[in-house]
């Protein structure tokens, strides 16, 4: 039967603590005053991609995982290109071959379990190969809005594979149903939001019970036996929905939103894999989306599980983090102030696309070369060896990066520089297999870096085009524990 | 290698504009004030040029491509101009075009010129640019001094050093060139600076404050040059001569390669080694009378002591505080002001060097006169330590 073969997230590692978001509006809603906990907000660098990028990462940690992947599904409601494959970006930074399916999908809270149900359809027919789905969403929210509190931004990836996998699948129910207690027209930046009590009541209570009650007939199981409960829904109406189900209040999964908020399409697997960190094999897990109708599925734990590493996981995603003090910084990141950055964010960033897919494997992909003729590693990789010993021609094999660790070897921190978020670091990194980068940094504060602290590689934007609506992404050197 | 121009090329007319925010002039005005002193300095005709070579780097900000800006400033006689370009190395390298050709036997007299008209961008700084449709896809978006403060942190980690013993020395680099630029009628900066306010200035990329940087100004420099016989022709005796001139770009060994340290300019090396071989100098701390090298941040000027072998590894913060660059000190640098308060108009700055070590042999250097000085050394960095063109003059004063 097909399963979960693994999982991973991405948890930008800046959060904003309720109270802040209260202090801040607080005068416009009151309600925000008493919010608790805190949410996960990208820094200025990250959106929907670059975190999809590093949660896939975090569950296919080495090449070799990813190489038998067939087809890669990028769920998000936030997509950064409407009409640009965000998958294909999503494979070509992963580095997988290039016969691999890469699709978005989108459209609703759904698009996650979604992805996820079809995929593991997919994996039941013959020959088929792993597919991963990774979803990710980085919403906006008005300042002062209920939302600006509730949302937190991140991404989880999760493996689909023939196999019985961590996590086999028992049964899957869906519903459609065009229940509108949210929405958010095409290129508008906001959702537009119902009545909770709503939602709730003609939401939840009415439409979920009856789709899990066809599911725990098709599986064959009793509600009472599951195990782990994943109901992305506040805690109060989670309780309700198992009490209608006949769940144990115990099974229901943390909703994580007093340590990220919700985090979009990618919520339900989020919660999805902060179960399996602790489930224990032979435990029944529910996974519902919610969305305009309702996913179901019904999940069997496997002996594999206490086998599977994710490179850091969600338990470890949560657990790094840095509060972001500044409400008005936050409002920046996202868009919504219009910060005085000097005529240096002047600078045109228009893009040639010829160069950049003449050089994505370098660029998107993070790829190297490596001399065949005397091992030297070099970044970018050309024609001619850049050992001074060597300088033979095309002797180059690409040498993949991004999965590499380096040093800092020299590093600055620029206020003159243009940055979204002040200063500007950068610097040269060796390579721990020799070469060096000369690269811009990321998520270090002022006063963290120095000379010889260890970093790893993560996939961030670069530059914004303004003029044209373009993003360009490339990879920076982060602190190696953090990240 | 080949023998060199050595003795070839004389140099018997150099003019600079005064250098600063010249709001009132554009490249224009800023070249013909360098031309006008030129000329008559080197006491010949306009119409005996020729050909000439400008050099400007910020073509997309202020003076535009092609040879045009100066053939139309200085309503040239129809003579070849080539408009040349190589970073802050870009004033050298329109000298060595012109040399080039008056040592080649091409031409008789010579015109190289730079200018720069930094100050019609509206903002602080250098102006922002392109760095290539490759090299925008993956580069820092650094700025001059972020791209230099590397010296300083790998310098330091390099000879464990520590960045206060560091700093302090970088601040004694930038007094004694305020110092000198006080002296320096057409200086951008002309006021005297303490350690204490180096040292306490605002930081503008870690860890270099507002006065480890040079000027952003406008101005032009422009040389005549011309052979041995021709200097004779026109009654000169003594006439200041190139011993060396010598340009070494990277070649992506220190961007690529894990060999490099981010503590030193092996393109500096490179070129000291070419120029010092043209010149057949020995010893440079003995030989150098007097130098002006690339001080567009105090550590670049710190760490390039060593790499022209003027102090021993890891010696360069010593012989700082000792005084040795200092305008009475063993190898006095930078008497005019350099780039820290002369200013770098980035075209003009190689050939603005020049001009000191020029009017130094030629004992006219007013109150910053050196004592009988003999041979003068210029030195660009252009671009960023990890990817950059150098180059190393060499000057003497010989008879013709």
């Amino acid at each position: 039967m097909p399963g979960i073969a693994a999982f991973g997230a991405c948890i930008p590692r800046l959060r904003l603590a309720r109270s802040t978001i209260g202090a801040a509006m607080g005068w416009a809603n009151k309600a925000l005053a008493a919010g608790r906990g805190e949410r996960s907000i990208c820094s200025w660098d990250e959106d929907s991609l670059t975190m999809a990028v590093e949660a896939a990462r975090d569950a296919l940690p080495s090449m070799e995982t990813r190489a038998g992947v067939g087809q890669v599904t990028f769920a998000s409601t936030t997509h950064p290109f409407a009409d640009r494959s965000n998958a294909a970006v999503l494979a070509t930074a992963l580095g997988l071959a290039d016969g691999v399916h890469a699709q978005d999908a989108a459209g609703s809270q759904r698009a996650g379990t979604s992805a996820l149900a079809q995929s593991l359809a997919a994996c039941g027919a013959p020959g088929a190969r792993p597919t991963l789905v990774v979803a990710a969403d980085r919403r906006l929210a008005k300042p002062g809005s209920d939302q600006e509190a509730a949302y937190g931004h991140g991404a989880t990836a999760v493996l689909a594979t023939p196999g019985d996998g961590l996590a086999t699948l028992l049964a899957a129910r869906h519903a459609a149903a065009d229940f509108v207690d949210h929405y958010r027209a095409s290129g508008e930046p906001f959702d537009y939001t119902l009545e909770e009590r709503w939602t709730r009541e003609a939401g939840w209570f009415e439409l979920v019970p009856g789709t899990l009650r066809a599911l725990f007939e098709d599986a064959g199981v009793a509600p009472a036996d599951v195990h782990h409960a994943v109901i992305p829904a506040p805690a109060a109406t989670a309780r309700r929905v198992a009490g209608l189900a006949g769940l144990r209040e115990a099974a229901l999964a943390d909703t994580l939103s007093e340590r990220c908020g919700d985090t979009g399409c990618g919520h339900p697997l989020l919660m999805l894999g902060a179960v399996l960190e602790r489930a224990a094999p032979g435990d029944y897990v529910l996974l519902v989306g919610f969305g305009q109708g309702v996913d179901a599925l019904l999940f069997r734990v496997t002996d594999s599980v206490r086998g599977f590493r994710p490179r850091r996981g969600v338990e470890a995603c949560l657990a790094v983090r840095r509060e972001e003090t500044s409400y008005t910084r936050f409002l920046s990141h996202c868009g919504l102030l219009p910060v005085e950055f000097g005529m240096r964010a002047e600078r045109d960033n228009r893009t040639a696309m010829t160069v950049l897919w003449r050089k994505r494997e370098g660029i998107t992909g993070f790829t190297g070369g490596r001399c065949r003729d005397c091992g030297t590693v070099q970044f970018p990789r050309s024609r001619v060896c850049v050992n001074p010993e060597c300088r033979r021609t095309d002797t180059q094999d690409p040498q993949r990066l991004a999965e590499s660790t380096g040093r800092i070897k020299t590093f600055t921190e620029d206020w003159l520089a243009y940055s979204a978020r002040p200063p500007l670091v950068y610097g040269n990194v060796a390579f721990e297999e020799g070469g060096n980068a000369f690269i811009e940094f990321a998520d270090f504060e002022p006063g963290e870096a120095q000379v010889g602290m260890p970093v790893r590689f993560v996939f961030r934007l670069k530059d914004v085009d303004r003029v044209r609506g373009f993003r360009r992404y490339f990879w920076k050197a982060a602190p190696a524990g953090s990240a | 290698m080949a023998t060199g121009i050595r003795d070839k090329v004389a140099i018997i007319g150099m003019g600079c504009s005064r250098f600063g925010e010249r709001w009132d002039c554009g490249p224009d005005d800023l070249m013909l004030e360098a031309f006008e002193e030129a000329v008559a300095d080197a006491g010949i005709e306009r119409d005996r040029l020729d050909a000439a070579w400008l050099g400007v780097f910020y073509d997309e900000q202020n003076v535009s491509k092609s040879a045009l800006p100066l053939s139309m400033a200085l309503r040239l006689p129809q003579i070849p101009v080539t408009r040349v370009e190589n970073l802050c190395a870009t004033g050298t390298e329109a000298l060595r075009g012109a040399a080039y050709a008056v040592a080649a036997g091409a031409c008789d007299f010579a015109l190289a010129m730079g200018v720069e008209k930094l100050k019609d961008t509206g903002f602080g700084g250098l102006p922002e640019r392109t760095k290539g449709t490759f090299e925008d896809l993956w580069q820092p978006g650094f700025t001059p001094p972020g791209a230099f403060a590397q010296l300083a942190a790998s310098y330091a980690a390099k000879h464990g050093i520590a960045m206060p013993d560091l700093k302090r020395a970088m601040a004694h680099v930038s007094v004694k060139s305020h110092d000198n630029g006080a002296l320096t009628p057409k200086a951008h900066l002309r006021k005297r600076i303490t350690e204490a306010q180096v040292l306490d200035a605002p930081m503008v990329a870690w860890p270099l404050g507002v006065f480890d940087c040079c000027g952003v100004s406008d101005g032009a420099a422009c040389a005549i040059v011309t052979t041995p016989e021709k200097a004779r022709e026109l009654g000169r005796r003594d006439a200041v001569m190139i011993k060396a001139l010598q340009l070494v770009p990277s070649n992506g060994y220190e961007l690529s390669h894990a060999g490099w340290d981010g503590a030193h300019t092996p393109t500096t090396r490179a070129a000291a080694r070419r120029a010092y071989a043209e010149a057949g100098l020995r010893d440079p701390r003995a030989e150098v009378s007097a130098m002006e090298v690339h001080d567009c941040f105090s550590i670049t000027e710190l760490v390039l002591m060593e790499d022209l072998g003027f102090s021993d590894a890891g010696r360069a913060p010593f012989d700082i505080l000792d005084g040795a660059y200092d305008r009475g000190g063993r190898n006095p640098c930078q008497t005019d002001g350099g780039l820290k308060c002369f200013g770098h108009p980035v075209g003009a700055s190689g050939l603005r060097m020049a001009y000191e070590i020029y009017n130094q042999l030629l004992g006219r250097a007013g109150e910053r006169q050196l004592a009988s000085p003999t041979l003068g050394l210029t030195h660009n960095l252009g671009g960023i330590p990890n990817r950059n063109v150098a180059s190393v003059c060499l000057f003497g004063l010989s008879q013709v």
